[in-house]
């Protein structure tokens, strides 16, 4: 009888929620829907385009130093004015800036965001990262983004507005996708639709733990095997070289052969040739500094991802120019006699040396929008606080190659902006209003909608 | 068969690691090599061997610092007093007396102890993942004092944490509460805090049945019930029915002793009965791991069918959903920050539901489950302001005082309050901050972690590390080519230079 009681109980529960929910979202729908030009859910909105001044803010342009009282003005897309005089356009709609402050939208380098929706349990049919074999140059993750996915929005609202997407698996994972956080389709978002080609850098010795079942081979068989896939690497490489050299010399001299077309080597010339970047993902210090040597080999335009033991190789990074995108700073020290801040210290090391390098979460999607506390921390332990900020702004936008469009407030960059009530990097921190490609996007995700659901329940 | 059990053990491990409650806990295999902290012998130990202790008897003068106590705001320019390892007064210009030694916090700020409610560090054994029902198993059995991640998370300010089981099993183990004392002996971490217990619900109990996790070469595992939430209920309405049935024969028994029934036979003593029964009699917390709103609102529903109440529902991931049920039930919530989306179940997770629960009512505290994150609970802690607008002191709380009223522990620690322990963190800058870094934790009045000490002890370190790779068991075997991983370390070991993290 009790039992009864309880059951019916929580079926009542369960409708009234259903019924509370279903309410608060038609409304907050139909809200919306009056000021958006879509009419699908407010996270999915594209956003509000026009021109927009934000005016009497602390602004911090990244590129130079802070403007304690200034505007922003954003038009067509683009940044279009920042300075203490400005003036405010005719028929700009104006944004009171007093007690706030304005920055350049953040950039994380180390994301698979649009081609993860869940990780876990069963939920494969949610998951584009990796295909499947070895060698894919030719999978583009801009072909698998999913411009739809909770994380953008999620994302978005706490001031990540560019993320590069990229694909996981194999040794040669594929080519990343550079997008702003906003559009309803692939192309309204890429920045650049082919950015960088990832290479996983094979690597020796998976000791021991979950990997100790799978039989790996250890010691020189392991260095053998590490070897033997840096051939099939380098082999594909050279052929893509080969491939392109045949291709211009029979474009120059119609009398030579043609090659036959190859969209997999096509897809690596630009990477062959120096033009994109080539991402090599690598932790340990020996790995690190053999992607340099490797990619110097075969002249390729090298970045390192991970990172976890770039400071032991600062010099070497310095003295070769290559940047890194680091992804480790909350990261557990990876041996047990590590000093317990030796990933907080990282970044401050490399910029001590004077490496070019970026912080991100590393993480696939969700955890995307704490990137601003990982350079907090770094901040905390010796990383200049001004450094801290570009780490997430200025500079992966210059390791990507878009130094010219993101990463700072300057007259002609995207409109990628966010307007805070305090320190962008705190976590305290609410961001205010929200810009990408010069739209003005509305502050919601499922997250929030979820909490204007749920709130006020009794 | 023995080989068998072992490997289940291992399969159970891997798999409760590799996602959800021990979300990335990876478990390694524990070496000491961080420098313990010991009471000085005799003589002056070197630098490398112990960080400087409070004078002895855990007597301390803080000056001078801007204390945020957690249960009646912050007071600027103060001082705390410790006598015997307890708060013995709260104020300023307060003097220390005799032989106490006096630290200067000026420009600093001071903290209660951060209790971090959700813990799998300083175990060797997460899961005893052969039974849905363990609840006779005991993680104080397997407790390692020297883990390093201890050492980690009191780098953090973590003075605390409620060490549980996996979440492998419906009904997992016996919980330890316990004082982060890295380096002591284990006995020494306990202090008289309620016992309570694991229980769990949803996709990893499920998951122990998971058919597609296969380790090539091993036989694969056998399936386990329950493989589904009905299942689930039934299980833990089963062992309580046995808890409910085991108990009144006991009861019956003492009865018939007490009537002078020379005759009666005592019931045979089952372990995990008894543990049980302590539940029914609300003498041992349950500490439920849930993530949606249904299986929560499932168990409240069978613990008042039975009489008790569930102390705290971790993760809690949905609570948002259901707080009113769950203030009305009474129930602790305990969840992450922010952490969302890593499976099914975490899909509707959001940052609010701290925000939303508190304000229903529920005491809310924000917990680590990693022994990554529980370096940085006051971060957590301060995204509370940020989702849902908590006050500076209730986002404080969440990694404090309401940890300790979870774990019935807020009459010894939790807050900066005098007759209190003296579990007190001094930070560089504000705790709330992405900037600010602690620089001592203090545990009953002693020093457990120096950031000026430990930096003193890495030269010293270094030179010990440098000297172990001269040993000849360390040396690669001659053949291998340079570079090559280095056979004969301990498989598991980080040491191996791989950076893998992953030993389980």
């Amino acid at each position: 009888m009790n039992r009864q009681t309880t059951h019916t109980n929580s079926v009542a529960h369960v409708s009234r929620v259903l019924c509370a929910t279903l309410f608060v979202a038609l409304a907050s729908l139909a809200a919306v829907a009056q000021q958006a030009s879509s009419n699908m859910g407010p996270a999915f909105q594209s956003g509000t385009p026009g021109t927009f001044a934000i005016r009497g803010a602390h602004i911090f342009p990244v590129s130079g130093p802070d403007i304690e009282n200034g505007t922003v003005v954003i038009s067509n897309g683009k940044i279009a004015a920042v300075g203490a005089n400005v003036s405010v356009p005719a028929g700009a709609h104006v944004i009171d800036g007093r007690g706030l402050s304005v920055y350049p939208g953040m950039i994380d380098l180390g994301t698979s965001i649009g081609l993860i929706e869940i990780t876990e349990q069963g939920a494969t049919g949610w998951v584009d990262t990796q295909e499947v074999g070895e060698l894919n140059p030719n999978a583009k993750a801009f072909y698998g983004i999913n411009p739809h996915s909770s994380h953008v929005a999620v994302t978005r609202v706490n001031g990540v507005t560019t993320v590069l997407s990229s694909p996981l698996g194999g040794l040669v994972s594929g080519q990343s996708a550079l997008i702003n956080l906003l559009g309803s389709t692939a192309p309204e978002m890429a920045v650049e639709r082919f950015a960088a080609l990832v290479v996983n850098y094979p690597r020796t010795g998976f000791g021991g733990g979950f990997f100790a079942f799978q039989q790996q081979p250890q010691g020189a068989d392991a260095a053998t095997q590490r070897d033997r896939q840096l051939e099939q690497i380098r082999k594909q490489l050279r052929d893509a070289d080969a491939y392109a050299r045949a291709v211009d010399a029979a474009n120059a001299d119609p009398k030579l052969p043609r090659a036959e077309r190859d969209v997999v080597l096509e897809s690596l010339v630009p990477y062959v040739r120096g033009q994109k970047p080539v991402i090599f993902r690598a932790d340990r210090d020996a790995d690190i500094r053999g992607a340099v040597r490797f990619a110097e080999e075969l002249k390729l335009k090298p970045i390192i991802l991970g990172g976890n033991d770039s400071w032991k190789a600062a010099q070497f990074l310095k003295e070769h120019n290559v940047p890194v995108i680091l992804t480790g700073v909350l990261d557990l020290p990876s041996r047990e006699d590590d000093p317990y801040d030796v990933m907080y210290e990282c970044a401050s090391k490399l910029q001590q040396a004077g490496v070019q390098f970026a912080i991100s979460t590393g993480d696939t999607a969700s955890d995307v929008r704490t990137l601003p506390y990982h350079a907090g921390m770094a901040a905390a332990f010796g990383l200049p606080k001004a450094e801290a900020l570009k780490a997430v702004t200025l500079y992966p936008a210059q390791i990507i190659g878009y130094g010219n469009q993101l990463g700072s407030l300057d007259v002609g960059k995207i409109g990628n902006v966010v307007v805070t009530d305090g320190d962008l990097l705190e976590a305290r921190t609410n961001i205010r209003h929200l810009f990408i490609n010069g739209r003005e996007v509305p502050l919601v995700s499922k997250h929030t909608e979820l909490y204007d659901a749920f709130k006020n329940r009794k | 068969m023995r080989k068998l059990f072992a490997l289940l053990v291992s399969i159970a491990t891997v798999v409760a690691s590799f996602g959800g409650a021990t979300a990335s806990a990876q478990r390694r295999t524990p070496q000491r090599t961080q420098p313990a902290p010991t009471k000085p012998e005799s003589g002056t130990p070197s630098a490398a061997e112990a960080p400087p202790t409070a004078s002895a008897a855990g007597d301390l003068l803080i000056r001078n610092a801007t204390i945020l106590t957690a249960s009646h705001g912050t007071l600027e320019n103060s001082d705390i007093l410790v006598r015997k390892g307890k708060i013995a007064a709260v104020g300023r210009n307060l003097s220390a007396g005799e032989g106490v030694k006096v630290v200067d916090a000026s420009g600093k700020f001071v903290t209660p102890g951060i209790i971090d409610c959700h813990s799998h560090s300083a175990i060797d054994a997460i899961n005893e993942g052969t039974l849905s029902v363990t609840s006779m198993v005991r993680i104080r059995d397997v407790m390692n004092p020297t883990d390093i991640d201890v050492y980690r998370a009191l780098a953090g300010g973590v003075t605390a944490q409620n060490t549980l089981h996996g979440s492998a099993n419906t009904i997992g183990g016996q919980n330890a509460v316990v004082k982060m004392k890295y380096g002591r002996p284990i006995n020494e971490w306990f202090f008289g805090a309620p016992p309570g217990i694991k229980f769990a619900l949803g996709e990893n109990v499920k998951r122990s049945n998971n058919q597609n996790f296969i380790i090539v070469g091993q036989p694969q595992a056998p399936r386990r019930y329950p493989a589904t939430r009905m299942g689930q209920e039934e299980v833990i309405r089963d062992a309580l029915t046995r808890a409910r049935n085991y108990k009144r024969d006991w009861d019956d028994y003492r009865a018939a002793q007490s009537r002078g029934d020379r005759n009666a036979i005592p019931p045979r003593r089952d372990l995990q009965l008894e543990a049980l029964v302590e539940v029914l009699e609300g003498k041992r917390f349950v500490h439920a791991h849930s993530y949606r709103s249904d299986e929560m609102l499932m168990l409240m529903n069978i613990a008042e069918e039975f009489g008790f109440r569930i102390k705290t529902l971790q993760h809690v991931l949905e609570g948002y959903k259901i707080a009113p049920e769950i203030a009305r039930h009474g129930a602790g919530a305990s969840a992450f920050a922010d952490f969302w989306g890593y499976k099914l179940e975490a899909y509707d997770a959001i940052p609010y539901d701290v925000a939303i629960m508190t304000r229903a009512g529920v005491v809310s505290t924000v917990n680590s489950d990693d022994a990554g994150r529980a370096r940085r609970l006051n971060i957590e802690a301060a995204k509370m302001m940020k989702y849902g607008g908590l006050t500076e002191q209730e986002a404080l709380r969440t990694v404090t005082l309401n940890a300790a009223i979870q774990l019935g522990i807020d009459n010894r620690t939790g807050s900066i309050d005098v007759g209190k322990d003296a579990d007190l963190v001094i930070w560089n800058g504000h705790p709330l901050s992405v900037y600010s870094r602690v620089d001592q934790t203090y545990i009953e009045g002693e020093l457990f972690f120096d950031r000026e000490q430990d930096i003193k002890n890495r030269a010293a370190l270094e030179r010990e590390r440098q000297e172990l790779e001269k040993a000849e068991p360390n040396q690669a075997p001659s053949g291998a080519p340079a570079g090559a991983p280095q056979r004969g370390r301990r498989p598991g070991s980080q040491d191996d230079d791989d950076g893998d993290g992953g030993n389980n």
